[in-house]
């Protein structure tokens, strides 16, 4: 279980608590993985392949989990980069299953040759690495762009819902070049496997699994590191790390950069899996449902990103199978709790629940401290904060060598 | 030139539209930092408002409900939004105040809700109003160009709102006390000003003006419980381009998006126009970033 406060763990003097805590961490990321490694075991095949789409999802709220957890930007459109990801190795997908002659749906359209931008898209040794990297350069350029003209906060938000918009309606419209709404599906095979068939699916169950962890693990690495202690400093008080000396731009540039890869690289493993992608993919809608996986898991813990993730998304696939009516309803109902409610998040909350049936009550002090600052400026957007990097920052004298 | 009277129109059309669905935004966001995501559901009340009046007023007072049910509509949509809005901001916002992305996440939930509410009352499919009879065809400028009615009702409804918002916020007393919370709470606070009481009903005139923007876009097309979502994020594109807190911007802001998008998509296509457009808002961003009309700091 990663409260925040461990990610600054090596900082801090290590005690027996301390220790306690990370060995406790550990352990259950171990017994996560366990889970994870041993689903073949005990999932069919199609709810593994549903297992495998929803880890997808999990990288995706890493990344997001890192931007909004960690750095205090709430992405509105992360589901543009998830898209762009999916739509690179769907592009690949689709040009192996038609082999020489033109996709379908190009066809359909009356588009007589392929289009330019299709053709590099032939090869997988493009198409693979674009799908990862060309997100990321897109959400450094666009986040570089923004965060230079200090457009910051709820602006950003909107400004980035905006994006995710815009990409469906031009995804939907150039109909001829995108396959419009029914996106791309009707793929054969990845390297020779058939993707229909369960072998290959547990395949990719793995890789899923693997990249996962890679993930997690490097945004360990990361939040753990002196970048991750300025991205929360950036968080609380972008300000004072702007006058401390840090490029506070180029940081959450960076930082949306990486969390556009992770995106890209969870919508790239996502389209294999699943079979198509569409605008219905990465649209507003499913956009904000992206950070809801962080809300309700706990923004500013990486387990909880993607407890978040797991637990949203099999709840809407559960509940809308079984209650499409009430599905809304609970969604709804979701969001409106993850605010009110659990702010700190399900992983975020049982640590400090834990502490408090122990009898002390670290809670209540947390949730005034929230109101104290609620009145002033940026830090109040993320509600009761993991730890005060700025303040951390400053303790140690701001440039405290490693 | 008859093409580009129309074009001119086209997008003065289009801009009135951005405005109406703007203003009341600009009073939840602009004045009271609230991200009200459930504002397009609030449209969407106000559009089903005109849809229950159309169905409903004629079998009460005959035939003379065909052309009365829009004025009447236009009351309804206001209150219902309005009482929503109180009740949203009662139980929801006042819990959220000065930590907007929380209030934006919640919204939306709450915006969930409501989609789903008109799902269960009034169904999944689309429902049409058809507009009263004085409203129907348009006013003939030349023989080529017509200037429908309902969209010159639009921009008449869309300037109407705009000066009762501005004389309401500069001219009368409530007007005065509701920039005075605005500006600096706490002292508003302490010269016997009921700041609760100033937020709610700031509040319920944002989402009232949602109400009434709702009714007159049923008159454009079929309403569906997702009627909203088609305008939220244009609406707070809007704002931001405007600059928040700017009534004056936020009129620049909507007439300008509505008139490039009706040059550039005329000379593209809608979804490129679009894109276009949006790319022309980033980049004025980076020239002007607290929008048209910048607040001035202290």
């Amino acid at each position: 279980m990663t409260t925040a406060p461990a990610s600054m763990a090596p900082r801090e003097p290590v005690g027996f608590v301390q220790n306690r805590r990370l060995q406790m961490e550990i352990a259950l990321l171990l017994l996560g993985l366990a889970l994870l490694l041993l689903a073949p075991l005990f999932l069919s095949d199609f709810r593994l392949n549903q297992m495998g789409k929803f880890l997808t999802f999990a990288i995706v709220a890493i990344g997001i989990d890192l931007l909004w957890g960690y750095t205090g930007m709430l992405s509105l459109g992360q589901g543009v980069f998830f898209g762009l990801g999916g739509y690179a190795m769907a592009m690949y997908l689709k040009l192996h299953a038609s082999g020489d002659a033109l996709p379908d749906f190009m066809g359909w359209s009356g588009v007589t040759s392929l289009p330019w931008f299709w053709e590099p898209f032939r090869s997988p040794w493009f198409a693979l690495p674009i799908a990862v990297i060309g997100p990321g350069i897109l959400a450094f350029l666009f986040g570089y762009a923004l965060f230079r003209s200090r457009v910051t906060g709820v602006y950003f938000s909107i400004v980035t819902q905006a994006l995710a918009l815009i990409l469906s309606v031009f995804l939907v419209g150039q109909q001829a070049y995108t396959g419009g709404t029914n996106g791309l599906t009707n793929y054969t095979d990845l390297f020779g496997a058939t993707l229909r068939s369960a072998d290959t699916r547990q395949l990719l169950y793995f890789v899923t699994v693997s990249v996962l962890v890679i993930t997690y693990a490097f945004a360990r690495v990361v939040t753990g590191s002196r970048l991750g202690r300025v991205m929360i400093a950036v968080r609380d008080d972008e300000a004072r790390a702007r006058f401390t000396g840090y490029n506070v731009a180029l940081v959450k540039a960076s930082v949306f950069a990486v969390a556009g890869g992770l995106a890209g690289i969870g919508g790239a493993l996502f389209v294999p899996q699943v079979g198509i992608i569409s605008p219905a993919n990465l649209g507003v809608v499913p956009s904000i449902e992206m950070v809801l996986w962080v809300a309700i898991g706990g923004r500013g813990t990486l387990a909880g990103a993607v407890i978040g993730a797991l637990a949203v998304s099999w709840m809407r696939s559960t509940f809308s199978e079984a209650y499409p009516e009430t599905w809304l309803y609970l969604l709804g109902a979701m969001f409106v709790a993850s605010v009110v409610f659990v702010p700190k998040g399900v992983v975020g909350s049982a640590g400090p629940l834990i502490e408090r049936l122990a009898g002390r009550s670290p809670w209540r002090f947390s949730r005034n401290a929230v109101r104290r600052t609620g009145e002033s400026g940026p830090a109040v957007a993320l509600g009761e904060g993991a730890p005060r990097g700025a303040e951390a920052l400053a303790r140690e004298g701001g440039s405290d060598g490693d | 030139m008859e093409l580009f009277l129309s074009q001119v129109f086209n997008g003065l059309s289009v801009g009135s539209i951005l405005l109406l669905v703007a203003i009341g935004l600009a009073f939840s966001f602009g004045l009271m930092g609230v991200i009200n995501m459930a504002h397009g559901e609030l449209i969407m009340v106000g559009a089903y408002s005109a849809y229950v009046m159309q169905s409903w007023l004629p079998t009460v007072i005959g035939d003379l409900g065909n052309d009365l049910y829009l004025p009447v509509a236009l009351v309804l949509a206001f209150l219902m939004a309005a009482l929503i809005g109180i009740v949203l901001e009662r139980v929801l916002i006042r819990r959220l105040y000065g930590r907007p992305l929380d209030t934006l996440l919640a919204t939306w939930g709450v915006s969930l809700f409501l989609q789903q509410a008109a799902r269960s009352i009034f169904g999944a499919p689309n429902v049409q109003v058809v507009a009263p009879s004085w409203l129907r065809g348009g006013l003939e400028i030349t023989s080529g160009l017509t200037l429908p009615y309902p969209r010159l009702f639009i921009l008449a409804l869309a300037i109407t709102c705009l000066v009762g918002v501005y004389v309401y916020l500069f001219r009368t007393y409530r007007g005065r006390l509701i920039r005075a919370v605005m500006q600096d709470r706490q002292m508003a606070g302490a010269l016997g000003v009921k700041t609760s009481q100033i937020d709610v009903s700031t509040f319920a005139l944002a989402s009232g003006l949602a109400g009434v923007a709702g009714c007159a876009l049923a008159l454009l097309g079929p309403i569906g419980p997702s009627l909203g979502t088609f305008y939220i994020v244009d609406a707070f594109l809007v704002v931001v381009l405007g600059g928040v807190g700017q009534l004056l911007g936020t009129v620049a802001a909507a007439v300008g998006i509505g008139v490039s998008t009706a040059a550039i998509e005329y000379q593209t296509s809608a979804s490129l126009g679009k894109v276009l457009v949006f790319l022309l808002v980033i980049l004025f961003l980076q020239w002007r970033p607290a929008g048209i009309i910048a607040r001035r700091g202290r």
